[in-house]
């Protein structure tokens, strides 16, 4: 097998795929997660103002998602047929609310009625709050694994069972997290009544995160059997669970010194040890069958060939440095307050 | 065979719709590009209004093909899971292309685009512009790189056998430049400067008719005829290139094209003509021999038939492949005619003069978009029994483990948003169509 700097091509496509997802959760966390709180501002004109803040970024956020799928797909074919068809009606809402999300956005400010803001803004509410906890469900079944027999058979229930408990306490967790970024986000991006409302909200929501992270890990350590088996193999890897843990408590710590920015770092960082703690966890599996280990997807079975991922990777080599100098562009130029004019949203 | 037919149902309608806007976006980007253009050369203050009030339109059709477009990348796995694994090693370097290289750059110069006038100066603005135009091209590049593999695979091995078998890449630039990529990838970006320039004739044409803002509708009618009369006829070479690639690498979509049954015969070119799969005729039009000129430059040379091929190797549906083609290559005609009959008017300087013209220009954007439809359904059908061409069949590409019950209820979703989709987006463009490019009460003077 061709390595490259003594790491195979599977690892190092599978952290490509850990990067692009990580800062998916970070960028559209805070998108998602300032769409969390809509409703939770009263007057039109800061819920317009909360919808342009992510106004010029949001597109370009969701790249990621479009990146990080694309690279599921071609780095392990295997995993991304094997999960989203067995994840059919999750994916299909989690879709399907996307562009309900997308069309809120473009079309909510467009007419001055009531009715027609008020209906959109509840669609946008609701949309951003399911996709995020969708986004969880689909990870908490991942952590527990699916029913997967010979070739890479589904073998589990087809419409209600990603709905179970474990799931939705990661659900919740997702939500809880990315409402955090969001309040975060929007208090940088604020001013005046608005901003003093948000500092009230998040603390609402760090408290949510908290209470929430910390029942789920409890839960995660006593119910998921082996879950701390690669951690025992490799201790040095604890320190994951501990930068993630340290990263929490600091959230909060900088919040109430009104140290916002650094405080989205952390955030962002809190969300980053988190994910790079499930990959830890899983590798090499990529989804583990309850039926049998043996017929896990792992990222040696579920990846495409060596001369694919070598060309992939120099794909990605080119194209990275590209898309940072694209995303420094736009933040930059969107840079500080939000100021509403006549081509906003 | 039900999950396998409602998938495919699925499959259609959500490419389908989602063809709609891309190749709008596409268009619209370069007519709005070379507004831009102009107005930074000639500091025109018409050609800026015509920018801003494009763009708000050009908005609102890329953000429903992005939105359209996310459910198209996540269906292949949902739906077509052995399909998926049977390709992914292919169609991987593609999409990861497609991603980094062709969405990065348009949505994060999008941002600007539409929201930065007041934060960048003019030129970075048109750089943003131009940035978001070529990113959608090279989206369209590598998508259509990828089906054209389906098509015409090349560079490839496969490797396993039954349900472990799949295609690995050999050969990369065997792989993206395989014998249908170039062709298809030109015409497909013909057919959406087709479709961008013709909604912005309509657009004028309208405005003309009523006698509103009348200079700038001038301005922008006659870049948009240039557009379209140009490509209009580098469609019909690249259409016929297309054609003569079709005939060499997958002759029974050819045959069906056409109708044409027997094995080896000279074959017939029909302007319209219906046909019937049972008795394998073809009633209507026809230029005889017209096909096997076409392709081997001589009325008699025969052309491989229908029935040269197995009845399980061949597609079914040739009537309507043979429709579907026909309708295409007659809208191109058309445009043709319509697109050098204007333009010998433009020359002669009574272009606008005939109100008849500008009511043909207002009601001709559905061609473009028609034709762009048909076309790929006569591409797609023509392809059939195969999902990847004389390698696996689209009946063994479906997920195998999803059941009829849960494409249902995805297919009603899909419809159900879809049809809200479509709805909003035609309100909106009629809103924005309406009020116009800028207000004619307030502005009219400082700007005409």
């Amino acid at each position: 097998m061709e390595t490259f700097f003594g790491i195979d091509y599977p690892t190092l496509w599978y952290l490509v795929v850990g990067l692009l997802f990580s800062g998916y959760a970070i960028l559209e966390g805070f998108d998602y997660g300032a769409g969390a709180w809509h409703l939770f501002f009263k007057k039109d004109l800061s819920r317009r103002i909360a919808i342009n803040a992510i106004g010029p970024l949001w597109d370009a956020n969701q790249v990621w998602l479009i990146i990080g799928g694309g690279a599921l797909f071609a780095g392990f074919p295997v995993m991304y047929a094997t999960m989203l068809s067995a994840m059919y009606i999750p994916f299909m809402l989690f879709l399907m609310l996307l562009v309900l999300r997308s069309a809120a956005i473009k079309f909510r400010s467009a007419e001055e009625m009531k009715w027609w803001r008020k209906t959109w803004d509840v669609i946008y509410f609701t949309s951003n709050i399911l996709i995020a906890f969708l986004l969880g469900v689909v990870l908490g079944n991942i952590l527990q694994g699916f029913e997967i027999g010979e070739n890479f058979s589904y073998q589990g229930g087809i419409f209600f069972s990603f709905l179970n408990p474990y799931a939705i306490m990661v659900g919740l967790t997702t939500l809880s997290i990315f409402m955090t970024q969001g309040a975060i986000f929007l208090l940088l991006k604020t001013e005046g009544r608005l901003h003093a409302r948000l500092t009230f909200l998040l603390k609402k929501g760090m408290i949510f995160f908290i209470l929430s992270f910390a029942f789920t890990s409890f839960y995660t350590l006593i119910y998921l059997p082996g879950v701390t088996d690669n951690f025992k193999a490799n201790p040095v890897f604890f320190i994951l669970p501990i930068l993630a843990f340290l990263a929490v408590a600091n959230v909060p710590r900088l919040v109430s010194k009104k140290k916002y920015a650094p405080a989205l770092v952390f955030s962002s960082l809190t969300m980053a040890f988190l994910l790079m703690l499930v990959a830890f966890q899983l590798y090499p599996v990529l989804l583990p069958s309850t039926i049998d280990p043996a017929h896990s997807v792992t990222i040696y079975n579920a990846a495409s060939s060596q001369k694919s991922l070598g060309i992939m990777l120099t794909i990605v080599l080119i194209g990275a440095p590209l898309l940072a100098g694209y995303f420094l562009f736009l933040y930059k130029t969107f840079h500080g307050k939000v100021e509403l004019d006549d081509t906003s949203y | 065979m039900e999950t396998e037919i409602l998938a495919r149902i699925q499959f259609a309608f959500t490419v389908a719709f989602h063809y709609i806007y891309p190749p709008l976006s596409i268009g619209i980007g370069l007519i709005m590009v070379i507004m831009e253009g102009l107005y930074l050369k000639t500091g025109n203050k018409h050609y800026e209004v015509l920018t801003r009030f494009w763009l708000k339109i050009f908005a609102i059709t890329f953000g429903i093909g992005v939105a359209t477009g996310i459910i198209m990348e996540f269906e292949f796995g949902t739906n077509w899971a052995v399909y998926s694994r049977y390709v992914g090693d292919i169609f991987g370097s593609a999409l990861a292309a497609e991603g980094l290289f062709a969405f990065g750059l348009e949505s994060a110069f999008l941002g600007v685009l539409i929201f930065g006038w007041n934060r960048v100066s003019p030129k970075v603005h048109f750089i943003s512009a131009i940035g978001v135009f070529l990113g959608s091209m090279f989206s369209a590049v590598w998508i259509v790189v990828a089906n054209s593999w389906q098509q015409t695979p090349a560079g490839y091995h496969i490797v396993g056998e039954g349900f472990n078998a799949r295609a690995e890449v050999t050969d990369f630039w065997a792989m993206v430049f395989n014998p249908s990529s170039v062709d298809r990838i030109i015409h497909v970006w013909q057919g959406a400067f087709l479709a961008g320039a013709f909604l912005v004739l309509s657009v004028h044409a309208y405005y003309l008719l009523k006698g509103r803002y009348i200079e700038i509708s001038k301005k922008a009618f006659k870049i948009a005829l240039g557009v379209a009369t140009v490509i209009s006829l580098t469609q019909l070479v690249s259409g016929h290139s297309s054609a003569d690639g079709v005939a060499e690498n997958q002759p029974a979509k050819l045959a069906a094209m056409e109708g044409h049954y027997e094995p080896s015969a000279p074959a017939d070119l029909y302007l319209f003509g219906w046909v019937d799969n049972q008795t394998q005729e073809v009633t209507g039009i026809k230029v005889p021999g017209g096909l096997s000129f076409l392709v081997h430059q001589d009325f008699e040379e025969p052309v491989t038939g229908l029935n040269a091929f197995p009845e399980e190797d061949r597609p079914s549906q040739v009537n309507a492949v043979f429709q579907f083609y026909h309708i295409m290559i007659s809208i191109g005609m058309f445009l043709i005619g319509l697109t050098l009959y204007a333009s010998y008017l433009w020359w002669k300087g009574t272009l606008f003069d005939k109100k008849w013209l500008l009511r043909i220009f207002a009601f001709s954007v559905l061609l473009p978009q028609i034709a762009n439809q048909v076309g790929w359904f006569a591409a797609e059908m023509g392809r059939q029994p195969w999902i990847v061409y004389g390698h696996l069949r689209t009946s063994e590409g479906f997920s195998q483990e999803v059941s009829s019950n849960q494409i249902l209820f995805s297919l009603i979703l899909f419809l159900v948003v879809y049809t809200l989709l479509f709805l909003l987006f035609m309100y909106s463009l009629n809103k924005k169509i309406k009020q116009g490019p800028y207000d004619e009460a307030k502005n009219a003077l400082e700007i005409i």
